[in-house]
């Protein structure tokens, strides 16, 4: 019996497996739900990540990244590699080939100008454009002809997919933009809200914050897709709401980021009208070390700065039973369930940069105690604080408000003081922590504290900006307003020779070997950042939706012009 | 009168202005960055130049000055181009959000819409359920009608809305199916179906905002009721054997509706303010919604003009309101 209603169900499922790529919108309309609600539809001006994925609907790059990382042609006839030419031999120039035919979603013909156009647009001294780091390191755009776009770089260029390459580099179309530039960009409503654009969609109403509405692209170069005549992309409420309105209400059929606690991910997955999404890209939740002194007796301007080295931290016995100390796989369970899985590399993917690393999984809290008695840190006048040359290890630890990061911090606290360490925890609002304002004294730059948590990453696929950003001359300051990227104040020349290294190798095997390197040297061999969680999206998908692949690496919505309504 | 309600407009001028600034500084000096939503992965020098681009790097007398010319002249002015066709305004620099680089009356004439229909018609649909229920309970004072409207008050009072928002999706969005959670703002109501959807897609959230609204006023009725139903007037009526209708109804609600309106009137601010929670649980993003993700996302010129239209409608209420008391109440003048 059981295996008949097993057979019966594979049957119809497959009589009824979807008729996909049938017909241009035949599948009538799909919601699509993003909290946290498109602000703007132009990427350029805004690197907020619900605005450039709504935005990537409409507009396209020439090339994009598949799900597993690897570059894929868009507007493109192909991807330029040193193997087929596309690439120069000394790695300073790209050649792009437009696919013949392209037309804009109002009919005109898409061209090799509107290249040039966007990169003009973006490069604009008062523009202020978002994405101003796609397009550095290019010396000029040139466009022999109406198909072609070469782009001549200042120094040889590893990795060339960073200009027009992905959701946050798209092609604006000059015609439309052409009284954008500049100071004039933020006048520009009209264009900033309904992009014309060659991607599967094109805007027909948005209302900001809350609602874009949208049909299939007359002119999208696939003239079988989209299988969706209509879209909407709905913002508004939380994580939570969002979930529900596709697991258990089913009244949405792709929810984006609902990031809710383990619990109620289990609890809305048993609503049964939809399925969890899983991927995991480069965000890694971490506790960063405090290399100088952050005391409150120095003088303002000395506080957490290279002048003065930290009095605890910089003993690399204490750093690394620190580390030994948390249970990786239990904050995992506790905070993000489906959603993470534990980590001790800074680079956790892709595959080819991340480094074998995972001896720090298994908590050893015995061994982390006896390192620090072998190291000299006992508790010598018995208050149940280890202490050497009358320093005790006493830790501010900081972090964001969010309920994960206050769970996080109190089971690292309970470890932490287990381990003969006094910890007394902060947590500073998100919009001021991230705010950057140099007056302010609770920035993660500033890092007025011992150790720090919160999680980063980096755009695409090559970990080389990423890992730069732990050079000596990167350490914030006050002679930069504090706007370094080196949070740790970490500086070893070694390391900067490696960077150094990187950036002038071409070779693939050559640049993994390095960026495991320099992976290993900030994580397992100093301990200067502890990660703790690789952090992956979850995003959630009706069970009557098909084609949905997430994409860690680009854009969620990357291949929507795929997506079909499951019959 | 006239000249009561002149002076009054006139003395709001400067009250306005000062609050204003109040706002404008208190915003402004809030802690956080309009960077604070940008990822991690933007490097700092691009963030510099994004916050050099939206001007948010003047200093805040500069800022202050510009946003009021922009709110007093240039805004104005767009207006009475929008429907004279003059151009007024026009090459003018409009106060633009930081979040969308658009004209914030642009967001706001979008999201009035959705507010004054939801919150309005629950303050509406609040106000007819607490009258009956407020005059009721009064006049049967301590019966099961009013013991069972006490609770239902206090219960309304009481419980959040977030909580009572997420109840009711739970039950019929959820476990019966009956109603949307989501509000969908693109409906046009063009015919009858389109105008079922609308209704349903109301009924929750008006369900909490009006039980939330009614026991606030349900109260106040009851409480002015009590107090007329005990005064001589009432005795005088019922002496000279008056029917009881004609007593209840005629004389003691006339009475004891004086401090009532003048609670609804000061009430009304509230429906153009939104309700933030509400609006935010059943994804209605009206005003109250727009007004809480500019804060998330220090949107300085947006919280600045929203707040401050709050607050010249709060002051232009408590004036009406005064105004009302002396049309409804002949003792009181203000001349």
């Amino acid at each position: 019996m059981k295996l008949r209603t097993a057979l019966l169900g594979a049957a119809c499922a497959f009589a009824l497996a979807p008729a996909a790529y049938a017909e241009r919108g035949a599948d009538g309309h799909v919601n699509v739900l993003y909290w946290q609600a498109p602000s703007i539809l132009n990427p350029y001006l805004s690197s907020g990540t619900k605005d450039v994925e709504t935005a990537s609907l409409i507009l396209e790059g020439l090339g994009g990244f598949n799900e597993k990382g690897e570059v894929i042609a868009r507007l493109a006839e192909s991807v330029p590699t040193v193997e087929n030419g596309g690439v120069s031999a000394d790695l300073t120039t790209i050649t792009w080939k437009l696919q013949a035919g392209l037309l804009w979603s109002d009919g005109t013909p898409v061209t090799s100008a509107d290249a040039k156009f966007t990169y003009d647009y973006c490069t604009h001294p008062e523009g202020g454009c978002a994405q101003a780091a796609r397009y550095e390191g290019i010396k000029s755009i040139d466009t022999p002809d109406a198909q072609t776009i070469v782009i001549t770089f200042d120094a040889p260029k590893p990795n060339p997919y960073q200009a027009f390459v992905g959701g946050t580099s798209p092609i604006l179309q000059a015609a439309q933009f052409a009284n954008c530039l500049g100071a004039a960009a933020s006048t520009c409503t009209d264009q900033n809200f309904m992009p014309i654009g060659t991607g599967p969609f094109k805007v027909t109403e948005f209302k900001t914050n809350d609602t874009v509405s949208l049909e299939a692209n007359p002119n999208y170069r696939d003239p079988a897709k989209p299988a969706f005549a209509t879209m909407t992309v709905k913002g508004g409420g939380d994580a939570q709401g969002a979930a529900r309105a596709v697991m258990e209400t089913g009244e949405f059929d792709y929810a984006w980021n609902t990031q809710i606690n383990p619990e109620m991910q289990a609890q809305m997955a048993a609503g049964g009208k939809g399925v969890f999404l899983n991927g995991f890209g480069t965000l890694v939740e971490r506790i960063e070390m405090n290399m100088t002194d952050p005391s409150a007796d120095l003088p303002e301007g000395e506080r957490s700065t290279v002048a003065h080295a930290h009095p605890i931290l910089s003993d690399i016995n204490v750093r690394k039973a620190l580390s030994m100390a948390i249970d990786r796989q239990l904050l995992v369970d506790v905070g993000y369930g489906a959603a993470g899985r534990p980590t001790c590399n800074l680079v956790p993917a892709p595959e080819l940069y991340a480094s074998d690393n995972t001896e720090c999984i298994p908590q050893q809290m015995d061994a982390a105690k006896a390192l620090l008695d072998t190291a000299g840190w006992t508790d010598s006048d018995g208050d149940g604080i280890r202490d050497k040359d009358g320093k005790k290890l006493s830790i501010l630890y900081q972090s964001s408000t969010n309920p994960v990061r206050q769970d996080f911090q109190a089971l690292v606290k309970g470890w932490w003081n287990e381990l003969g360490v006094e910890v007394e925890l902060k947590n500073i609002d998100a919009s001021v922590f991230f705010g950057g304002d140099a007056g302010s004294p609770d920035t993660f730059q500033k890092f007025y504290a011992d150790v720090e948590m919160y999680a980063n990453n980096f755009d695409g696929t090559d970990p080389e900006p990423y890992l730069a950003q732990y050079m000596c001359d990167k350490i914030p300051g006050p002679s930069n307003q504090w706007q370094g990227e080196n949070i740790n104040r970490f500086c070893d020349p070694a390391y900067d020779a490696l960077v150094k290294e990187m950036s002038a190798t071409a070779d693939l095997a050559k640049r993994s070997e390095l960026a495991k390197k320099m992976n290993d040297m900030l994580t397992k061999d100093s301990y200067v950042v502890v990660p703790l969680v690789d952090r992956g999206r979850l995003s959630a998908a009706s069970n009557t939706l098909g084609g949905v692949v997430l994409n860690t690496w680009d854009t969620e919505l990357w291949n929507a012009q795929d997506w079909f309504r499951v019959k | 009168m006239l000249t009561y309600t002149l002076r009054r407009l006139l003395l709001a001028i400067p009250t306005l202005l000062l609050i204003s600034l109040v706002i404008f500084l208190l915003v402004d000096f809030a802690p956080g960055s309009p960077m604070s939503e940008i990822p991690l992965t933007v490097p700092p020098e691009v963030r510099q130049k994004m916050i050099e681009a939206m001007g948010a790097d003047q200093p805040v007398f500069i800022r202050y000055l510009l946003w009021l010319r922009q709110f007093f002249w240039v805004e104005p002015a767009g207006l009475i181009d929008g429907w004279f066709g003059t151009s007024l305004a026009e090459g003018q620099q409009r106060i633009i959000s930081w979040q969308t680089r658009s004209p914030v009356f642009v967001t706001i004439g979008q999201r009035i819409p959705q507010t004054l229909t939801v919150i309005g018609s629950a303050y509406a649909i609040g106000v007819l359920i607490a009258l009956p229920i407020g005059i009721y309970s009064a006049y049967r004072q301590y019966s099961w009608f009013d013991q069972l409207g006490t609770f239902v008050a206090m219960v309304g009072y009481s419980v959040p809305t977030f909580f009572t928002g997420v109840l009711l999706i739970v039950i019929f969005s959820v476990n019966l199916g009956w109603f949307p959670s989501i509000y969908d703002t693109t409906l046009k109501v063009v015919d009858w179906d389109s105008f079922i959807k609308q209704v349903m897609q109301m009924a929750l959230p008006v369900t909490v905002l009006a039980l939330f609204n009614a026991a606030e006023i349900s109260r106040y009725t009851r409480a002015s009721f009590l107090d007329n139903l005990s005064q001589d007037y009432v005795r005088t009526a019922r002496a000279k054997g008056m029917s009881e209708k004609t007593v209840v109804l005629k004389h003691v609600l006339r009475n004891s509706m004086i401090p009532v309106v003048t609670v609804i009137a000061l009430g009304i601010p509230s429906i153009f303010a939104g309700a933030i929670i509400t609006e935010q649980v059943f994804k209605v993003n009206g005003i109250g919604a727009a007004l809480i993700g500019a804060i998330h996302a220090n949107d300085l010129p947006m919280v600045q003009t929203l707040t401050f239209i709050f607050a010249v409608l709060i002051v232009l209420f408590n004036l009406i309101a005064d105004i009302l008391y002396g049309v409804l109440d002949p003792r009181i003048r203000y001349d």
